[in-house]
């Protein structure tokens, strides 16, 4: 068996099969969250908080409980005192004890026989509030006499003499500073806020609770990670966490923002409390904007030296960042990945994470990156401007290779920044002439990719076909991922594979399809477990043919002798072997259970051309340019969607989209129609280039790929608007007031 | 509680009838009666296209229209658009052109371009891409999307 | 909530005269269906009128006008090609609102009774000298479009009255409308500034017209300062400035989540000089 050193030629590996589960979503059949009903089941309803800060007087549901059909109401009081740290964060989001800590938060949940009458009894829930100074602007938080949100919120880490709303403090760096600086023919330093945004994902949260008095129960759910549910879910209800099995649902996106809890223990309390009726929770879209994770808002300061040769010579940053009412905001992502695209001596980043009255943030695709890319982006851009350079042989003659020590420490092995630099650049997008009011930005981002615990197993059928459980969620075409490493692992056809998405009852520990890591990790997974199956296959056939196992290899499918030597018998097919597998040692099956270190990040360049309407400040994007490393495409088309994708949310994020609060500390946009993502017309075609640098830590040379993606469009686009206009906008979203305001010479 | 109203309708060919709340939309009563969960709910206010349906063969959002108002008239959906076996050149290119990733937007894209298709075989990407501006896709950023549409109205074409 | 379908205008407003409690009336629905799901507003009594004979036509009048039924959807509009033809600013205005879906069922009446300062469908109604058929327990009138809205969210019509019917003029000879809006996007927004023109020429130079503004007050805005800085002139450069002055000049917005003041007058100014070329050029019978 030859299972060392990594593939170059691959038969599977690369093409573009039909997704497993193409028919079931093209017809309506897949079953997201919402869409399972049982027998007997209820329905929840949520009380939130109108009020951005406010003491919980009184919660009277007698009104509601004397409806007919009103099975349950639950309050904080129905939870579990005690709870520590995380666990009690995520239980006082889940469900307001004390105070009302954002706009949104829930407060009190009923069930009832129909979704009319729940959201009916929800109304009569009488909820008395004292209404509290708020504060939702992440530096307005940090300023003397600032209201705070939670005394005792801060950590070690913050330095006496803050405000209590800084609750997380970060500060790293190498070198000597006032020596880059002063090596530096030009320093430039600007200040930068970037805005809270969702992710967007179409499909609100929804799920399917049962729990009886002696709390076992089911979970069905959409959810990036049933694991993570599991064990959130059962922490904030106080019960052990194999208590609940959690099966999760097809997933209709998620982007980081269905890695945590929000209804999931209230519809597992209301369940308990209801005599064990299931209890189906949906939520409202506004409910998903006002009450579940965004992003955090940035505001940033950062300063960069360079010389006349473009070679940048020192980098200061400052990033302040809210994640709603508690810590979390992704500020040491932010700090870690500000300058790490590049070979910097000297070189130092502190971070502020704060608290404000909103809520909670979650993961949002490369939390934490794309508002640093932003800020460093675009004071690169604005050096080469004044400096007379490319953008892209500025950062060529800057970027991290391997060997380069990346500005957060380690050492980068293998990595394909440069690739992706020569390709925009060679690219007939960069060439392209430019027309008035056009203008052209470039902008590089990374994502350092994540391995995690990962479990899977992969069993032989009778027949020879083989199927693959993984714990990972599909959400964005993974079954195929995953079926084409099998097929290629065990030489059979890509049909011969089924993938399953086992329920936290059938595989050990998964961590969520998060951080690029599902094809990355449960396809290493599926690949060191098909590579058990063909070990103890090969062995059957030894021991049939009554030689050794090691001279048996697999190759296409069936064992083989190894040469000559070996013996001359007939290769046997994996159906052969799995006819007899029964009376030859039984059922074939291999495993993986791992935390595999082996991931390595994903570098991708963008390029792309705007027009700007002189008039209105206007931005429409006219090209498109996604060129990132993949290590290996598994799937190619599937590679280009997490390219096209993560665009398309980051030329949302620099344009229209933001989190609008109002003087009363409400939410003023929780609805799509003012929460504005990108519709069809908005874009055009987004071009792709795939660049492979394997990862030598993966099998076939793996990287994740979907994180990357939305890191480069927030500078990018204000680049471009930068050259379409000649004037540089520190501030998104780019919106046309804001733009049209930058045009007519306004401080903006 | 409001008094319940009996309707009858036709869902994708079939007779269907159901008892609702007058506030309850087509959307709930197609999923809460009928059990017909290919529309999905991404919105509740008409701007995310993810319960697209046609009413007389008209394009609606279904969230948009009350489930009392569905009586006598014909609604289509995305369980209608295979025959039997054989998938609408519309879905078979969405698979073919990894056109959807979560897709949960995927039902609702797809009874819009049909009943695009159905009126200006031939559009350009641009009618294209205005037609289906009310049905968002947060995924894919709609590359592969308008490619799967275009290239069935090619295939279409071809075959009429 | 109670639900009525009535089979006549006279029955549609008994039902709301004698009502109660909370009355709308149900046309396209894309209104009163998102108000209803986000408890804005739960009627007590939903009339639904799109039982009632005629209310789905889009017709000639005598004098070669158009009479729009209430219950036409935007979409059947778009499809009639000679309403085109004659009102391309009144069928675009109707036609931005919302998506193709929403073209499926949304009407002008809604559009227009629903009390928004930024209605899509209103400033070119407005452009147009568009009226309305009010009918109520006193009998019927005419109104003219601009005076239906009183601020936003509120019209002129009474308890138990309804619209039943929008006129257009007839288009006449040598005339030409449009209508522009400005959204961030490019679809599915509300609009932060909407201007109609609607002219008619005398050989090149313009003879009459009406400028109409939406999302810039509490209600559309005809403003014939705005109006009379074109007639008599060729809609030169120095017309065009003085329509745009004239344009802001009239405007009295807010600032909210969708735009400033200062953006929104600007932005009045920059679309009435676009409509107005469009409307000329389409008066002068050439493609805009």
């Amino acid at each position: 068996m030859a299972l060392d050193g990594q593939k170059t030629a691959y038969k599977y590996i690369g093409t573009t099969p039909n997704r497993p589960d193409g028919l079931d979503k093209v017809t309506g059949r897949a079953r997201y969250g919402a869409d399972i009903s049982v027998p007997g089941m209820l329905h929840g309803a949520v009380v939130r908080s109108p009020h951005a800060h406010a003491k919980i007087v009184k919660i009277d549901a007698t009104k509601a409980l004397a409806m007919e059909g009103v099975k349950a109401v639950i309050t904080r009081a129905d939870f579990p005192e005690g709870l520590e740290g995380e666990d009690w964060d995520l239980q006082e989001n889940c469900m307001a004890g004390e105070k009302a800590l954002y706009d949104g938060h829930a407060v009190a949940a009923v069930a009832a026989t129909t979704p009319l009458l729940a959201r009916d009894a929800a109304k009569l829930i009488e909820v008395t509030y004292e209404i509290l100074p708020h504060v939702t602007d992440v530096d307005e938080a940090m300023k003397d006499g600032a209201p705070v949100i939670r005394e005792g919120a801060a950590d070690f880490s913050v330095p006496e003499g803050m405000h209590p709303n800084v609750v997380r403090y970060f500060d790293s760096g190498r070198g000597d500073l006032d020596k880059g600086f002063a090596e530096a023919d030009l320093i430039i330093e600007r200040s930068f806020t970037t805005e809270a945004a969702h992710q967007g994902y179409i499909e609100p949260h929804a799920c399917l609770g049962q729990m009886g008095a002696d709390g076992r129960g089911e979970l069905w759910v959409c959810t990036q990670g049933h694991w993570f549910m599991r064990r959130m879910s059962t922490a904030v209800l106080g019960i052990e966490t194999t208590n609940i099995r959690v099966t999760p649902s097809e997933i209709g996106g998620g982007f980081g923002g269905k890695t945590t809890i929000f209804i999931e223990p209230l519809s597992l309390a209301l369940s308990r409390k209801a005599g064990g009726k299931p209890v189906k929770m949906v939520m409202s879209r506004n409910e998903v904007l006002r009450a579940t994770g965004p992003t955090a808002s940035a505001s940033m300061d950062v300063k960069m030296g360079m010389t006349k040769d473009g070679r940048i010579t020192a980098a200061h940053g400052t990033f302040r960042m809210q994640g709603g009412a508690f810590a979390g905001a992704p500020v040491d992502v932010t700090t870690m990945l500000a300058f790490a695209n590049y070979d910097i001596e000297h070189v130092h980043h502190i971070g502020y994470d704060v608290i404000t009255n909103r809520p909670r943030q979650a993961a949002y695709r490369a939390p934490g990156a794309p508002m640093a890319a932003f800020a460093t982006e675009s004071v690169i851009d604005e050096l080469c401007r004044e400096l007379g350079l490319d953008p892209i042989d500025t950062r060529l003659k800057n970027a991290a290779k391997e060997g380069t020590r990346a500005t957060f420490g380690p050492k980068y092995g293998p990595i394909g920044f440069v690739e992706t630099l020569e390709a925009a650049k060679a690219h007939p997008n960069y060439s392209e002439p430019l027309g008035p009011n056009q203008g052209r930005g470039v902008a590089s981002g990374y994502w350092m990719n994540w391995g995690g615990e990962t479990s899977a197993s992969v069993a032989i059928s009778e027949d020879g076909s083989v199927t693959v459980s993984v714990g990972t969620p599909d959400i964005g075409g993974s079954r195929a991922s995953m079926a084409l490493m099998a097929a290629e692992a065990f030489g059979i056809p890509y049909e011969n594979v089924r993938v399953n998405i086992s329920d936290t009852g059938a595989l050990g520990v998964n961590e969520p399809t998060h951080g690029s890591r599902a094809t990355y990790a449960s396809g290493l997974a599926t690949i060191r477990a098909a590579e058990e199956c063909i070990g103890k296959m090969c062995k059957r056939a030894a021991d049939k043919w009554g030689i050794d196992a090691e001279a048996v290899v697999w190759e296409d499918g069936c064992a083989k002798p190894s040469g000559p030597n070996a013996g001359e018998f007939p290769p046997m097919t994996i159906a052969e072997i799995a006819g007899e597998m029964g009376g030859t040692g039984g059922p074939i099956s291999g495993h993986y259970e791992d935390s595999p270190a082996g991931f390595s990040g994903s570098f991708g360049t963008h390029v792309v051309d705007v027009e700007v309407d002189p008039d209105t400040g206007r931005t429409t994007i006219l090209r498109y340019l996604v060129v990132q490393d993949a290590g290996k495409a598994i799937h190619p088309a599937y590679v280009e969607g997490q390219f096209q994708g993560g665009a398309a949310q980051g030329i949302g994020w620099a344009l229209n989209e933001e989190y609008v609060y109002g003087e009363d500390g409400r939410l003023q946009n929780p609805v799509f129609l003012d929460y504005r993502v990108p519709v069809a017309s908005d874009l055009p075609m987004i071009d792709t280039v795939i660049v492979e640098v394997p990862n030598p830590g993966h099998p076939y040379g793996v990287r994740g790929v979907g994180e990357t993606g939305i890191t480069p469009p927030l500078p990018a686009v204000a680049n471009a608007v930068r050259d379409a206009t000649g004037k540089r906008i520190c501030k998104l979203p780019l919106r046309p007031s804001r733009v049209l305001a930058a045009i007519q010479g306004k401080e903006v | 509680m409001s008094k319940r109203i009996h309707v009858s309708t036709t869902v994708n060919g079939d007779e269907a009838d159901f008892l609702c709340d007058p506030r309850e939309t087509l959307l709930d009563c197609l999923r809460d009666h009928l059990g017909v969960m290919g529309v999905k709910e991404g919105c509740g206010t008409g701007d995310c296209g993810a319960c697209s349906v046609t009413l007389d063969g008209r394009l609606v959002c279904s969230c948009l229209v009350l489930g009392v108002e569905a009586e006598g008239k014909e609604v289509g959906t995305v369980e209608g658009m295979a025959a039997g076996e054989v998938l609408h050149p519309l879905q078979r290119k969405f698979i073919e052109h990894a056109a959807l990733q979560c897709g949960i937007c995927t039902p609702g894209i797809l009874v819009a371009a049909k009943t695009l298709l159905e009126r200006n075989p031939d559009p350009t990407e641009t009618e294209l891409r205005y037609w289906l501006a009310g049905n968002l896709c947060r995924c894919t950023g709609y590359d592969k999307i308008i490619r799967a549409v275009m290239d069935a109205a090619a295939e279409m074409r071809e075959a009429s | 909530m109670n639900y009525h379908s009535p089979s006549s205008f006279e029955e549609a407003s008994a039902i709301a005269a004698g009502a109660s409690g909370t009355t709308r009336f149900l046309a396209g629905g894309t209104d009163v269906l998102v108000q209803l799901r986000a408890d804005i507003v739960t009627p007590d009594d939903l009339i639904d009128i799109k039982h009632i004979p005629g209310v789905k036509e889009i017709s000639r009048t005598e004098d070669g006008g158009w009479r729009i039924g209430v219950a036409v959807a935007g979409a059947e509009m778009t499809e009639c090609a000679d309403l085109c033809a004659d009102w391309p600013g009144v069928v675009e205005g109707m036609d931005l609102i919302g998506s193709t879906q929403v073209q499926g069922r949304a009407t002008l009446v809604g559009n227009l009774c629903n009390g928004s300062p930024a209605a899509d469908s209103v400033p070119g109604m407005i452009a147009a000298g568009c009226t309305v058929t009010v009918t109520g327990p006193e009998g019927s009138r005419e109104v003219a479009v601009e005076d239906i809205p009183t601020g936003p969210g509120r019209t002129v019509l009474a308890k138990g009255e309804l619209i039943t019917g929008v006129t257009i003029p007839a288009r006449g000879e040598h005339g030409g409308d449009a209508y522009l809006r400005f959204i961030p996007r490019t679809e599915m927004d509300i609009a932060v500034v909407g201007c109609a023109v609607n002219l008619r020429l005398d050989g090149d130079t313009i003879t009459e017209a009406r400028v109409s503004l939406g999302a810039v007050a509490p209600k559309a805005l005809l403003v014939e300062e705005a109006a009379n800085a074109i007639i008599g002139t060729t809609l030169d450069d120095a017309a065009l400035d003085a329509l745009a002055a004239a344009a802001s000049a009239a405007c009295n917005p807010i600032d909210d989540k969708r735009g400033t003041i200062e953006f929104r007058t600007h932005v009045a100014g920059v679309l009435a000089k676009r409509a107005a070329k469009i409307a000329y050029a389409r008066a002068k019978g050439e493609s805009a």
